[in-house]
């Protein structure tokens, strides 16, 4: 049980940063995220934690204990990894059971743990196999119990769940929250590249990219009130339309225009945008802000498309859409009839849209 | 149906039946001639009653005088020792060189492995002559030192290339895994990567026992007196005086010296093929 501070935290390979001046402040039990495309540090950033990658310059602090020079033996943390890391060797009692030998508990203590944890996940008849005996998710369960036997003060997750089949990879998912909440309530570090396992199981997300936190904040923060382009792209699937605009003045009102249409900057955003008038912009949407227009949509929020692509998934419907030399992607409801190649009329929901500045990247909200 | 059965006695079966008469013909031979009586070995081949390839009269003789007069039991005794030793050495220094190079970070680490692998190419046959030197200014001239000494400039570049091929198919989130458990590195290297490295050090240790166990220009030039000899030296060097070849002593001799490294490598088998092919699945 204990928070883990991040402080200017560096990691470079050769000459190039592979993390730059990371700052977190995880707290005590929470269920912390990173998540970002491969490459972007935040294995490395994990990795630091553990003590497996030497830091540049920063400081990891677990609970009260700066730990950047403590080996990972003497961190208190439990890890697991991607390809499980079960030892072959050795049955899946004595996986689970090596870290406790390694620190001398009793016998007895060992077995009443090792059992509690084979319980909790099911797996307390596969005991005396080996690793190869079993199968993904099996393997999975394993390595997850292996590091809750420790009773560590946090846990380390590197993507734990990529390795296995969609349907198995939602199950264990599930499971896993269910774990962090129900039972173990411990912080947890857990690196993704998912950005559906990043909002579903985080307290709090992390996106990064290129070693740089974008940005920090709930699940739903991040989706509604993104910091800047990528992180609006990154979260959110289908990814968020950008679409190329610029910002006019016409009888006192601000108007954005894009697709040939001009649309009201809401009032509340009026004086963040005011100096951007007459230059060009990127105005964001999300798939599922457009609609089929209606009757009751206002005129000057609709415009047609030609549909390229349809993507009928059950419970919605996306349109993978042309106008002029945009392509946008509109998550319509099941009921909406259209086929390829034919238009279809779409419709803004005009407070969700987002805009970001060209140089900077950064939201202007 | 006709066509496939044709097609595989030409590229399977001819094959296959020739390379293992090509390969096995030799110690047939040496068994042979090893069990033949002497009046059998050294009779014209035109005789009436030559027949070269099988004798109707066995016999142990050669063997009986191998062992009883000739210093072949302290041979084999010696190459054995000498073997085990320089296999010692070298698996030693071969695991921690091969762990260092597949898994530790370190300035001109690839250069240092790649010089390693060099040190291997010196042929032997160049490599004696500043090691005879060596082994003068040591004191080391006819002793069993001198070869367990020099065997491991070819074994451990050898050691270490394997092992660390084998190190690196090991995924190093397990030793990673381990240290978050609570081993240190040495210990996750003893209590994880020796384990599971188990057919690569095998296949390692067989190689490098057979290379030293059979190894001939340094054990002629760096042993003299006969009763510090090893096998394949001593074999030739005392079994065939001036142009008289012991024909029968020679081939029980040299018999008796492959039976250890055929009965190493017929328990080993299984181990020393994934040694060479085959990686961890984890």
């Amino acid at each position: 049980m204990a928070q883990v501070v991040l402080k200017d935290l560096n990691k470079k390979f050769d000459e190039v940063y592979a993390v730059k001046d990371v700052n977190l402040h995880i707290r005590d039990k929470e269920f912390m995220v990173l998540v970002g495309p491969s490459g972007c540090g935040k294995s490395t950033t994990l990795r630091m934690v553990a003590g497996l990658e030497e830091i540049t310059s920063g400081e990891v602090h677990i609970g009260e204990r700066l730990v950047n020079d403590l080996p990972p033996k003497d961190r208190d943390i439990a890890m697991v990894f991607q390809n499980y890391a079960l030892y072959p060797h050795m049955t899946v009692y004595d996986n689970m059971a090596f870290g406790l030998k390694m620190r001398k508990f009793p016998k007895s203590e060992i077995e009443t743990r090792v059992k509690d944890a084979a319980t909790l996940l099911g797996i307390q008849d596969l005991l005396k196999r080996k690793p190869r005996q079993l199968s993904g998710g099996q393997r999975q369960r394993v390595a997850v119990g292996r590091a809750i036997v420790r009773h560590p003060q946090v846990f380390l997750f590197d993507e734990p769940l990529s390795n296995l089949d969609a349907k198995l990879r939602v199950q264990m998912r599930v499971e896993l929250k269910r774990l962090h909440h129900d039972r173990l309530e411990t912080t947890v570090i857990y690196v993704t590249h998912d950005q559906v396992e990043a909002m579903t199981l985080g307290d709090r997300v992390v996106v990064m990219k290129d070693g740089l936190v974008q940005q920090v904040g709930e699940p739903l923060e991040l989706y509604s009130k993104p910091r800047n382009k990528f992180v609006a792209g990154f979260i959110g699937s289908p990814a968020m339309n950008f679409i190329d605009t610029t910002i006019v003045e016409a009888g006192g009102a601000l108007y954005a225009e894009a697709l040939g249409l001009r649309v009201r900057v809401p009032p509340d955003r009026v004086s963040r945008l005011g100096p951007y008038k007459g230059r060009a912009m990127t105005l964001g949407i999300r798939p599922e802000d457009l609609r089929e227009a209606g009757g009751g949509d206002p005129q000057d929020l609709v415009f047609e498309a030609l549909v390229e692509v349809v993507e009928p998934l059950g419970s919605e419907i996306l349109l993978d859409t042309r106008v002029g030399n945009q392509t946008l992607v509109a998550r319509v409801d099941p009921t909406v009839r259209t086929r390829h190649h034919q238009k279809i009329r779409l419709a803004f929901v005009p407070d969700r849209i987002h805009f970001f500045d060209n140089t900077t990247d950064e939201a202007i909200a | 149906m006709i066509e496939q059965r044709w097609k595989r006695w030409v590229f399977f079966y001819i094959p296959l039946t020739l390379f293992i008469i090509g390969t096995l013909f030799p110690f047939y031979w040496m068994f042979v001639t090893a069990i033949r009586p002497d009046h059998e070995l050294y009779r014209s081949w035109r005789a009436a009653n030559n027949a070269p390839f099988w004798t109707l009269q066995p016999t142990l003789a050669h063997f009986q005088d191998l062992l009883a007069r000739t210093t072949f039991p302290r041979w084999l005794w010696n190459t054995f020792f000498i073997a085990v030793a320089s296999t010692g050495i070298s698996l030693f220094c071969g695991l921690l060189a091969g762990y260092a190079l597949a898994r530790l970070r370190f300035p001109m680490a690839g250069a240092l492995g790649t010089s390693i692998f060099v040190t291997y190419l010196v042929p032997p046959t160049l490599l004696f002559i500043p090691l005879a030197d060596i082994i003068r200014e040591f004191h080391l001239g006819n002793t069993p030192w001198a070869l367990i000494l020099t065997y491991p400039t070819f074994l451990i570049p050898f050691c270490t290339w394997l092992l660390m091929g084998y190190f690196k198919t090991i995924p190093k989130e397990l030793e990673e895994c381990a240290r978050i458990d609570g081993a240190t590195r040495l210990g996750a290297m003893v209590r994880i990567i020796f384990p599971i490295a188990i057919p690569g050090i095998l296949s390692a240790g067989i190689f490098a026992f057979t290379l030293s166990w059979n190894e001939f220009i340094y054990a002629l030039i760096f042993l003299s007196s006969p009763e510090r000899k090893t096998v394949p030296v001593g074999v030739v060097s005392e079994l065939i005086r001036g142009d008289i070849y012991f024909w029968g002593q020679l081939m029980a001799g040299a018999l008796l010296g492959s039976i250890p490294v055929a009965l190493v490598y017929s328990f080993f088998v299984e181990y020393y093929v994934t040694g060479l092919t085959g990686s961890v699945k984890g």
